[in-house]
């Protein structure tokens, strides 16, 4: 018999005594706020661990990734030409300074230079978490895994009205309860550790920095 | 009295007490993360509801248990992960190393999971010639070491920053010495980047396993289990059976009580879905994922009513920052590899309660573990039944060695005590023998040699209750 099968039947021989116990989610739905404290309450989380933000306006976002790339002297940014954020990126950056990098190729073509020198990932994201702070992020042919990964600098456009309540809120609104693509996550902040004597330190292993593009849109 | 072969908690305990260092280190992480923790849980309310709430979830997958696997395997099947089922950790590590010489994997990077230490896996790969290296900061630091996690989260625990400061100027390359977390850090990052950026392999573990959506849900702060799982070509995930719930619903609130229970965070910096492998159009991602699925002992431990509790665990480790007996001892006293309460209930379950039986009886079941335990496992009732377990033979018992912790002279001991307060007239005169030349009794007599080995020799009073309430006029008695 496959391991498959004994290990089944063993379990089978027990299973299903008893009623299944009720579930009481009310503990996970009593976490509500307006749009405007969602933005606050997002921010305080994520700030608390060292998350930075940038804020811009629909129209001026693009302009606001461009003054924060020229002022950090940033040599490069690796984004995703297709996607809606990086498109609409790439559409108005004018030649000169920072320079975008598409990533349009399999990660094998340029695994190497990603690892060791692009500077910064811009990615959108599909909305955000308000109870703990939060952003999640749905990578994809069009935005691929590692932009938000590998980069020192991870930088991500969020816009206000995609803010949910919670987690718990989010996975139904986005209606990841039914299905998934292959990757989906959340993000709260930089890469951390505190694996040494319970001390927080940061960059461990993903990006040093996160910083969120907000963008006002909420009126 | 004890066989040779049993592994003994109370000597290695007794060992681990004498070493201020260790105590020192342990203490300040533990009252760090209790604090935490309290933090994380200002209503009272609202932290009993989410642990009802968790404990009723991860029961109802426990009850639904052999359907919920089949449909993962399924689902995940679908989305193109490609499952594998192990009744043993040889044969768990056997299909590992099978998938990896497959695609010719030489070196691997591992994201941190207990289920991989509880297979041993990284000696078996390099007995195989494969390079296993640990990518958790916790994780790299005690394997620099050649050493065993001594926390199921923070492996690393039981090392101050200058025994790493010191070890670090040693085993990495052009390292130098400093006792900065954040250039200690600096220099584990530039090491492992370049790991993942060559590994062949990567395996991680599985906080929650979805069926209804085939997912594999990995809980993380410092990005190494997405590194894992994202930058080389093959990805296997390895987890107990039950691992599974049955919706991504039910995985929020695990999810909530998961990393506030563990650090005190009322998130962590990663909550990575992986449904499929690289897909159609993508440019990065594995382009194989597979999940081994292990058994090693807990479908016995599933096939009791009450055990079965142990099972609901979801490896906060908060029953370890907790633990009286765990805060003074540390880790690697257990000689298990999960330390502490959940590995006092749960290693004498897999190893047999035989071997195992002394872990039991390092517990003064003071409750702080139930207490804080996100899925209410009544930890020390589970441990009170094992001890049973330990001496006796129940026919319906499923527990792994059962009675074989039993010992004559323990057996013999208890049948005189029953022979004695049976009889009135022999307990009478076995006070009166007591009493009157209790005192006398060496504390080297054997027995009692035992107890005065830690602890003052009891004294008896000069008459016993009874010959004192004859003889003061009290109520006959």
């Amino acid at each position: 018999m496959s391991s498959r099968s004994a290990i089944l039947e063993r379990l089978r021989a027990t299973a299903g005594g008893g009623p299944l116990p009720t579930l009481n989610p009310a503990v996970m739905e009593r976490r509500h706020w307006s749009a405007p404290e969602r933005v606050v309450r997002l921010r305080k989380g994520m700030e608390a661990v060292h998350t930075e933000f940038l804020e811009a306006k629909p129209a001026t976002w693009p302009d606001v990734v461009r003054t924060f790339c020229e002022s950090e002297g940033l040599k490069n940014l690796l984004l995703g030409p297709t996607s809606e954020a990086g498109g609409a990126l790439a559409a108005t950056w004018a030649p000169g300074g920072t320079q975008l990098v598409a990533y349009d190729r399999p990660v094998e073509a340029f695994k190497t230079e990603l690892f060791t020198s692009i500077e910064a990932g811009f990615t959108g994201t599909v909305g955000g978490i308000a109870e703990t702070g939060g952003l999640l992020l749905m990578p994809g042919p069009q935005e691929p895994r590692l932009l938000s990964l590998v980069p020192p600098i991870h930088l991500a456009l969020l816009r206000a009205a995609t803010i949910q309540d919670s987690f718990w809120s989010a996975v139904q609104a986005l209606g990841w309860t039914r299905s998934l693509p292959p990757n989906a996550l959340m993000i709260s902040g930089p890469s951390k550790t505190a694996d040494i004597e319970q001390t927080l330190a940061y960059g461990v292993h993903g990006p040093k920095r996160l910083v969120v593009v907000l963008v006002d849109d909420l009126t | 009295m004890h066989a040779d072969t049993d592994i003994l908690f109370r000597d290695s305990a007794s060992k681990a007490l004498l070493d201020p260092q260790l105590r020192a280190n342990f203490r300040r992480a533990m009252d760090g993360l209790m604090a935490k923790r309290k933090a994380q849980f200002p209503d009272p309310q609202d932290l009993q509801e989410l642990r009802e709430l968790s404990t009723a979830i991860r029961s109802r997958s426990l009850l639904n248990l052999p359907t919920l696997l089949e449909q993962l395997e399924t689902n995940l099947t679908r989305n193109g992960i490609q499952v594998h089922w192990a009744e043993t950790c040889d044969e768990a590590n056997q299909l590992i190393l099978g998938l990896l010489q497959a695609r010719g994997a030489k070196t691997l990077v591992k994201g941190k999971s207990m289920v991989s230490e509880e297979m041993h896996l990284n000696a078996f790969l390099e007995a195989h010639g494969i390079e296993a290296l640990e990518s958790d900061l916790g994780e790299y630091i005690i394997q620099l070491d050649d050493e065993t996690p001594s926390h199921i989260i923070m492996p690393a625990i039981h090392k101050n920053k200058d025994q790493i400061a010191r070890q670090f100027s040693q085993k990495i390359k052009d390292a130098k010495y400093t006792e900065d977390v954040d250039e200690l850090t600096a220099m584990a990052r530039k090491v492992l980047r370049q790991k993942f950026l060559d590994a062949d392999a990567g395996i991680s573990g599985v906080n929650f396993a979805v069926a209804e959506t085939g997912t594999l849900c990995l809980v993380e702060n410092e990005g190494n289990g997405r590194m894992s799982t994202h930058v080389p070509p093959l990805h296997i995930a390895v987890m107990g059976l039950e691992k599974v719930v049955a919706n991504l619903e039910e995985v929020a609130p695990l999810y909530a009580i998961l990393t506030r229970s563990a650090t005190g965070q009322a998130v962590s910096t990663y909550f990575n879905l992986i449904t499929g492998p690289r897909g159609e159009g993508e440019l990065d991602g594995p382009q194989e994922v597979h999940l081994v699925i292990l058994d090693n002992g807990r479908s016995r431990i599933y096939a009791d009513p009450q055990l079965q509790a142990t099972l609901r665990c979801i490896r906060c480790g908060a029953c370890m920052n907790h633990c009286p007996v765990y805060t003074r001892v540390g880790g690697h006293a257990y000689e298990a590899v999960y330390p502490g309460p959940i590995g006092k209930i749960l290693t004498p379950q897999m190893e047999g309660v035989g071997v195992r039986h002394d872990l039991l009886h390092g517990s003064s079941l003071c409750g702080a573990c139930s207490e804080v335990c996100p899925v209410q496992i009544p930890i020390p009732d589970i441990i009170v039944r094992l001890r049973r377990e330990a001496t006796h033979t129940d026919a319906t018992s499923s527990v792994m060695g059962k009675g074989s912790g039993r010992t004559n002279t323990e057996d013999w001991a208890w049948r005189i005590w029953a022979g004695v307060l049976k009889r009135p007239a022999l307990y009478r005169l076995a006070t009166w023998f007591a009493t009157r030349f209790g005192r006398a009794l060496p504390g080297s007599a054997p027995l009692l040699k035992h107890w005065t080995a830690h602890r003052t020799k009891p004294v008896p009073a000069k008459r016993s209750l009874s010959e004192r309430m004859r003889a003061e006029g009290g109520p006959h008695v």
